[in-house]
């Protein structure tokens, strides 16, 4: 029996696969992809996931060479042998694939870990991030309720607004808690996301590089009208950002007498619950 | 006895330990139930008289329905009978004719097809669910049934299809098929096999019955406080899930007791099916997670009704305590979901490969290697809730290294086509599908364990695409193989070969349609479970929804294959139709009563398929990836 050599040929094919795909992907549509380079966060994330996207598509397409000449090269002929080839394992082969996919993750991890470090990665971190950036930070607190987000500015005398301005090139320390259920506090184009808890203080940071509107979206189901839980924010310049805060000042100054004390969380009804 | 039964006259014959009493009973239950939490609440507190959120009410109805329902079917009187010193009052298994599919049957050939309709049946309500979230969703603001009813359906898929589908593979086909691999005649505790499926029927009801009241705003992990809040309709996901944990507990129970201990001489741990290594792993995650599941219930049941805190931030408890509790088990149960599939394509693969299973330690070792990291990974799900920011490395890197076993079942499966006689059967298309789907969901997957990259991703589309390539095409898509590669064991019928590969492709390719671009949708911005959302995701989602309907659709191909196949073409199954060497094809179809009439004896695993390579072959071996 003339068997040709199979396992040259999906190697080969594998690596010019590989070859052709990587580079368009890592090239062309990784970088490209959504959260885009809004924000320190948000670049961070598009970088981390081109790499993971650099380590991904040659697996994909050794898999896919692999299965595409097996499914066609290993299938029954109408006249040739019924039964394959009774090989029980290999291995060889077992210890290399373990090695190689091993290494990978282990990488992955490493990576990921180095990626975090950079401030979180705009993710939530609770009351004592592990992972601060350099650096002064402007506190702004988020505060979530059934069902809008409000903002308040401790460093602008902790005024809360109904909306969101952040001054551009800053680095913002999200503070994010809830009054009610749990929410989550998510502007896809700055690359923020935290859990809004109700009695914690939730910390994520960002620094926003472009004066744009961005969305803010309710990422955790917290009810019924979760769904219209969103919100424009605003990026401006340093300025505009002064500008807007103090006329804020201004028209919520008679509020702000009302208000609770600025605090890291708050529980506006005292449950009378005690078991 | 048999002549005697089938002589009586209709009405005598519903009469008895059967499905109608025990509904019967359920019913009278849930009304004694109600009006004992009533007569509790409305001394107590005079507020709830008259209204109809007793939170008491309805679980104490809930709980009196679920014995009545049992009681009804029987279940009472073996334990009773014992107690006043009698044996076995009745023939509890061995009834004949289609009653038996009806009542607490302990023939674990019964239970199987008990486990196979009724798990069908839910299945296709909770496709049905999924039909209406994606009708729904063809506009971007509500306009076919509102917020309200929208997030019940949304709460209603997730958590019939989560609960249900836990005992998608092994309720039906590890009950069925477990003791004959082993030769084992039975499965251990036949009256706690019968349990499980009742239990199973009894939680699917209960979570139906939300509609009446109010259905429930959480989804199907149901977090706190939300959860406290919600209105009395959450009743039933709290005993629908609970139910659904204990039947889990006591089917892992019996699968690893049955096949640790009544395995036929012989059969060796090196020869044992993968499929019973499938079953077992997944025996040990439900007996170990769904404890935790059942207990953390048990809390928000005492929250809402007893005015407890445990999960209450503004009176000492804490959320977090949900989340951990609740992932504990979740995440677990999402490879209780897969591991089963795991074992259904590497069985099934050989068969048809003409192959032995290539590397029997490397499949094992990856069954059991994400069974055991499956316990390690849970705060995964937490990675933006602000609990344990330094621990997030570590979750990262056990995430990540489930990846390693995976791939040692990739490999397996990989090893096992090459250099095979691949026979394309409706079954095999079914598996080899599996390793696309499942490829694409544990790719995407690195992506969501990568912390960075989860930020952006985390609890949108991207997420809910990621976890339906690996349930739904991983366990969907093996619970079909096994149906269309056993069912001629089961019913003695061949389903048809056309028809089988017009619903595969319909359904492989509307199911790709479908849930690949909400990878898209997630990283534009979708977070889940919304009603609303931006104008200008429409078009996608429009050409989703409508590929959800082909998905729907191919299932009625299926349906019609079945009435097809099983009622109107009856093309007799040979005994052997797929040529397989397993133990339980070498059984007469039908199977008799009692499985072998003589106990067989093992010497060699069910692999032996191919011939034999002549010369050592060096160089030849898979691609590594």
């Amino acid at each position: 029996m003339n068997e040709p050599n199979h396992f040259r040929r999906i190697v080969i094919a594998s690596v010019v696969l590989s070859a052709i795909a990587t580079p368009i992907v890592v090239a062309v549509i990784a970088p490209n992809l959504p959260p885009g380079d809004s924000s320190s966060a948000a670049s961070g994330q598009v970088y981390d996931n081109t790499v993971l996207f650099g380590i991904v598509t040659p697996i994909a397409a050794s898999i896919l060479v692999f299965f595409a000449y097996s499914l066609v090269a290993f299938r029954r002929r109408a006249d040739g042998p019924a039964e394959g080839l009774a090989v029980r394992g290999d291995e060889r082969v077992s210890v290399w694939w373990l090695a190689v996919t091993t290494v990978i993750v282990i990488f992955l991890a490493a990576f990921g870990t180095v990626e975090l470090a950079d401030a979180g990665a705009g993710g939530g971190q609770g009351p004592d991030p592990a992972f601060k950036p350099d650096g002064k930070a402007m506190p702004v607190q988020v505060i979530a309720q059934q069902w809008e987000f409000t903002y308040r500015y401790p460093t602008y005398g902790g005024i809360e607004t109904a909306h969101l301005e952040l001054p551009v090139g800053q680095q913002v320390a999200f503070h994010v808690t809830s009054l009610d259920v749990i929410h989550s506090f998510w502007a896809p184009k700055l690359g923020v996301k935290a859990d809004a808890n109700p009695g914690v203080d939730n910390i994520a940071y960002v620094k926003p590089d472009e004066e744009e509107p961005f969305e803010i979206h309710c990422n955790e189901l917290c009810g019924l009208w979760h769904g219209y839980m969103f919100d424009t924010g605003q990026v401006v310049s340093d300025a505009e950002f002064l500008r807007w805060i103090h006329n804020q000042q201004r028209v919520f100054a008679p509020a702000a007498k009302v208000l609770p004390k600025y605090s890291n969380h708050y529980f506006p009804e005292p449950d009378r619950r005690g078991g | 006895m048999n002549g005697a039964v089938a002589r009586q006259p209709a009405w005598r014959r519903l009469v008895g330990f059967n499905l109608l009493s025990g509904i019967v009973l359920g019913i009278v239950g849930f009304y004694v139930g109600w009006w004992l939490g009533h007569q509790i609440h409305a001394r107590s507190l005079e507020f709830f008289e008259d209204t109809n959120q007793n939170d008491v009410a309805l679980m104490l109805g809930y709980i009196f329905a679920v014995l009545g329902f049992l009681g009804g079917l029987g279940f009472a009187n073996y334990p009773l009978a014992r107690m006043v010193g009698r044996g076995r009052t009745h023939v509890e298994g061995e009834t004949q004719g289609v009653g038996r599919y009806f009542r607490l049957c302990t023939d674990h050939k019964v239970v199987g097809i008990q486990y196979l309709c009724g798990v069908g049946l839910f299945f296709f309500i909770a496709g049905l669910n999924a039909m209406l979230i994606r009708t729904e969703l063809l506009r971007p603001t509500p306009q076919v049934f509102g917020a309200g009813n929208y997030l019940t359906l949304v709460g209603l898929h997730g958590t019939m299809m989560m609960g249900i589908m836990t005992s998608g593979v092994l309720g039906p086909f590890a009950n069925y098929f477990v003791p004959l691999m082993i030769g084992a005649r039975r499965m251990a505790f036949p009256r706690i096999e019968s349990l499980t499926f009742w239990l199973l029927m009894a939680a699917g009801t209960i979570l139906m019955t939300t509609l009446f009241f109010g259905g429930f705003p959480t989804g199907w992990t149901g977090y706190a406080p939300l959860n406290d809040q919600a209105n009395f309709g959450f009743d039933s996901y709290i005993f629908f899930f609970a139910l659904v944990g204990i039947s889990m507990t006591l089917l892992g129970v019996n699968m690893i007791t049955t096949i640790v201990s009544m395995r036929a001489p012989g059969l060796t741990w090196r020869r044992l099916p993968i499929f019973c290594w499938g079953a077992l792993s997944t025996g040990a995650l439900m007996v170990l997670a769904a404890p935790v599941l059942i207990a953390v219930l048990l809390m928000v049941a005492f929250d809402r009704g007893a005015q407890t805190s445990f999960f209450l931030a503004s009176a000492g408890g804490s959320p977090y305590l949900f989340q951990n509790l609740f992932w504990f088990f979740g995440h677990p149960e999402v490879y209780v979901l897969a591991l089963p599939g795991f074992g259904v394509v590497l069985e099934i693969l050989p068969v048809f490969a003409r192959k032995p299973l290539w590397g029997y330690r490397v499949a094992v070792a990856g069954i059991v290697g994400v069974a055991l990291l499956s316990f390690f990974v849970w705060q995964h799900h937490l990675f933006v809730s602000g609990l344990n920011s330094s621990l997030r490395p570590f979750y990262m890197f056990s995430t990540e290294a489930i990846s390693v076993p995976t791939g040692l079942v990739f490999l397996a499966g990989m090893g096992t086509l090459w250099r095979a006689k691949i026979r394309y059967t409706v079954p095999m298309l079914f598996c080899l599908a599996w390793f696309f789907n499942f490829f694409v969901g544990g790719a995407s997957g690195v992506f969501l364990s990568d912390v960075p990259s989860d930020v952006a991703t985390h609890g949108s589309f991207f997420v809910m695409a990621h976890f339906h390539y690996t349930i739904m095409g991983g366990l969907v898509f093996t619970f079909f193989a096994a149906i269309y590669y056993w069912v001629p064991k089961m019913f003695g019928v061949m389903l048809n070969e056309r028809l089988g590969k017009i619903h595969f492709w319909a359904m492989f390719i509307s199911f790709n349609s479908t849930f690949f671009p909400l990878f898209a949708l997630g990283l534009m911005g979708m977070p889940r479970r919304v009603v609303t959302y931006p104008s200008h995701l429409q078009p996608l989602n429009v050409w989703v929804s409508i590929s959800a309907f082909v998905l729907g659709a191919s299932m009625l191909v299926f349906l019609a294959n079945v009435v097809y196949s099983l009622l109107i073409a009856r093309k007799p199954a040979p005994h052997n139709p797929w040529d397989s060497k397993s133990l339980e094809w070498q059984t007469p179809t039908p199977i008799p009563a009692n499985d072998y009439e003589r106990q067989p004896t093992i010497d060699s695993d069910p692999y032996e398929y191919g011939i034999p390579a002549a010369p050592p072959e060096p160089a030849e071996a898979p691609a590594s990836g």
